[in-house]
């Protein structure tokens, strides 16, 4: 992959760069403030981009405003927008009805590289990536009850949320891909939803279930 | 019985002690403070040269103000409050006053109490000799009505003969005498009166300041108890993880050579305690001041709070207009801190959090209310806290806790 990093952190963006590199990826471009980086997005189009939400000069939503830009601008470039802390109000700002190419995570979890991995993929193949701590935001914060449904059903519907696809969510909670779809149907059945067959369809679903739009 | 208690009261010769004492102050205040507003409004046309004296002449008067509110209390026991006292900062050095000074109401109840005196105690302590000496004049006229002059007391035309003339003198006089000591006090009375009028500050503004003064002293201690729980969180918490990290880190170091399995748990479980020390320090940030309250305001700033809650948290925010910041701090605060109460103590299932806001600047009202085991003690460390931080931005704060629950925290904070 092409990848274009905005993370004013020296330590950060340089650890980045070589983890992506060590990983076979390509970094077209490692910018320290949003300016820079969006020309260098428009320069050399990368699949996807790496931007913290907070960047000189006033270290508020600098990141969150450019990755809003490139998603209007390049809808094909994916964008995983990392934070200190993630908040439910950014992610819904940042999907904006379109959960396609879309990531939002705790900087944290760069510490686990394979996961961190695969979500930039997800990204750059046009899924989503959603921190569970943001699911976990909405789900606190969901406009309509889920007190209808079972534990297990809660669980398979924030990691639907995070963007999984039906044998992550297996391999998670280790159970067969048969039992993924039954809870599935079921969370479908029990909170009214159209049953999408893709799986970012289904992200959007539960997302405007949840509240983002 | 009443004439001699008047008579020998300390309180009347306090008092006419304070008359003769007044009349002296009177003459050496009035005098240096007319002279100073003279040669001041003199001097105007030069300011530099007049603006020293007039800041000298009001520092003058201040502290001539000082002493009479002492002399009010030591001679009549009666207190007068005094103003918020001015500091160095009013002038500029030392003696030239800046504008604050020259048009606050204290400043110049200072300067007319210092004029007045002097038509005051001109007026009270020559009706209060004049009354004595008559009345002693008249007690005691009979004993020497006869020595006098002319063998008796003359007035104009009207002389004093006779037995029928000394009762009516010694009657006058022993009724003067009844009355001298009230008069007396109640011309000291009528004096405090005016002071206070001049010297103190409204009633209702020495109110406000006792209570501003001890909310403040509550809100630097609520401060600083802060300060203490973070401090003592980053040092019992990521501190000690971060030491952690470190030791593994070493070990690992020194193993590879030899064991690299064991290096590789080592380091396996340093990752485990990194990724810890970080989220310890987010949920630290979290319960204090996270940066998306700053960003997006204490709406979106709640889903974090109530995702982190472990009972399930109804919040309804209602805010049409974005209160200042330091009023979403506290708000946010007494949120996160009822919160946290809620998961330790009160065994509930269910959390509610209204916050909603009235009118422009306006009021933000707070409800959290919980269907617990209730039983929480308003005067507990956690909740006199968070009292005294929304004493602070002067709002109002309550706790109702019957035993048996439910618990409701409500605070009420005013915007503008």
């Amino acid at each position: 992959m092409r990848i274009a990093i905005a993370e004013d952190s020296v330590l950060l963006r340089e650890g980045l760069t070589r983890l992506l590199a060590e990983a076979g990826h390509e970094v077209v471009a490692a910018a320290g403030d949003a300016e820079g980086f969006l020309r260098a997005v428009a320069a050399s189009k990368p699949d996807v981009c790496v931007v913290d939400v907070r960047m000189p000069p006033t270290f508020t939503d600098e990141g969150l405003r450019a990755a809003l830009l490139v998603r209007d601008q390049w809808p094909e470039v994916g964008v995983l927008v990392l934070s200190q802390w993630v908040e439910e109000r950014y992610a819904t700002e940042l999907i904006g009805g379109r959960p396609h190419g879309v990531g939002y995570l705790l900087k944290d979890r760069v510490a686990d590289v394979a996961e961190f991995l695969d979500a930039l993929c997800r990204v750059a193949a046009g899924g989503s990536a959603l921190d569970p701590e943001v699911v976990a935001q909405l789900l606190a914060r969901s406009r309509h009850p889920l007190g209808g449904l079972t534990p297990r059903e809660r669980e398979v519907l924030a990691l639907m949320a995070e963007g999984r696809s039906n044998s992550a969510i297996a391999d998670t909670l280790v159970v067969g891909a048969g039992a993924v779809e039954k809870h599935i149907n079921s969370i479908f059945t029990k909170l009214a939803l159209a049953q999408g067959e893709r799986d970012h369809r289904r992200v959007l679903a539960v997302l405007r279930y949840l509240g983002t739009e | 019985m009443v004439l001699i208690r008047g008579l020998v009261s300390p309180r009347t010769w306090l008092a006419f002690i304070h008359h003769v004492a007044g009349l002296i102050v009177a003459i050496v205040v009035f005098v240096v403070v007319v002279t100073g507003l003279a040669l001041s409004v003199g001097l105007l046309p030069l300011a530099l040269a007049g603006l020293p004296v007039l800041g000298v002449t009001v520092r003058f008067a201040g502290l001539a103000a000082v002493a009479e509110r002492a002399r009010f209390g030591l001679l009549l026991g009666i207190a007068i409050p005094a103003w918020p006292p001015r500091g160095r900062s009013d002038y500029r050095w030392l003696v030239v006053p800046r504008r604050g000074v020259l048009t606050a109401r204290a400043t110049w109840g200072e300067i007319g109490y210092a004029l007045l005196r002097l038509v005051v105690s001109a007026v009270a302590l020559p009706v209060v000799l004049f009354t004595w000496a008559l009345a002693l004049v008249l007690v005691t006229l009979p004993a020497y009505n006869g020595a006098l002059p002319g063998g008796a007391a003359a007035l104009g035309g009207l002389s004093a003969r006779g037995a029928p003339a000394m009762a009516a003198a010694l009657a006058g006089g022993l009724l003067l005498l009844l009355a001298a000591p009230w008069l007396t006090r109640g011309l000291a009375s009528a004096d405090a009166a005016l002071a206070g009028w001049l010297l103190a500050p409204p009633s209702d503004l020495a109110a406000r300041v006792t209570e501003l003064r001890s909310s403040r002293d509550r809100v630097v201690d609520a401060a600083e108890a802060e300060r203490r729980r973070i401090e003592r969180d980053l040092h019992d918490g990521a501190q000690q993880r971060l030491v952690a990290l470190a030791m593994e880190l070493g070990r690992a170091k020194a193993k590879f050579a030899d064991d690299v399995d064991g290096a590789r748990v080592l380091v396996d479980q340093a990752h485990t305690e990194a990724k810890a020390a970080l989220s310890e320090l987010r949920d630290l940030v979290r319960g204090v001041h996270p940066p998306v309250l700053t960003d997006r305001g204490l709406d979106a700033a709640l889903s974090g709070l109530a995702a982190r809650c472990p009972v399930p948290v109804r919040v309804e925010v209602d805010v049409p207009v974005r209160p200042k910041a330091a009023v979403e701090a506290v708000a946010y605060f007494v949120i996160a801190e009822a919160l946290t109460n809620v998961a330790k103590h009160a065994r509930a299932s269910q959390v509610n959090v209204v916050v909603e806001g009235h009118g422009y600047p306006g009021t933000l009202s707070i409800v959290i209310s919980d269907d617990g085991i209730g039983g929480a003690d308003p005067r507990g460390a956690g909740l006199s806290g968070l009292g005294d931080r929304v004493a602070g931005v002067d709002g109002g704060f309550s706790v109702e806790s019957p035993s048996g629950g439910p618990t409701i925290i409500s605070a009420v904070l005013p915007c503008g």
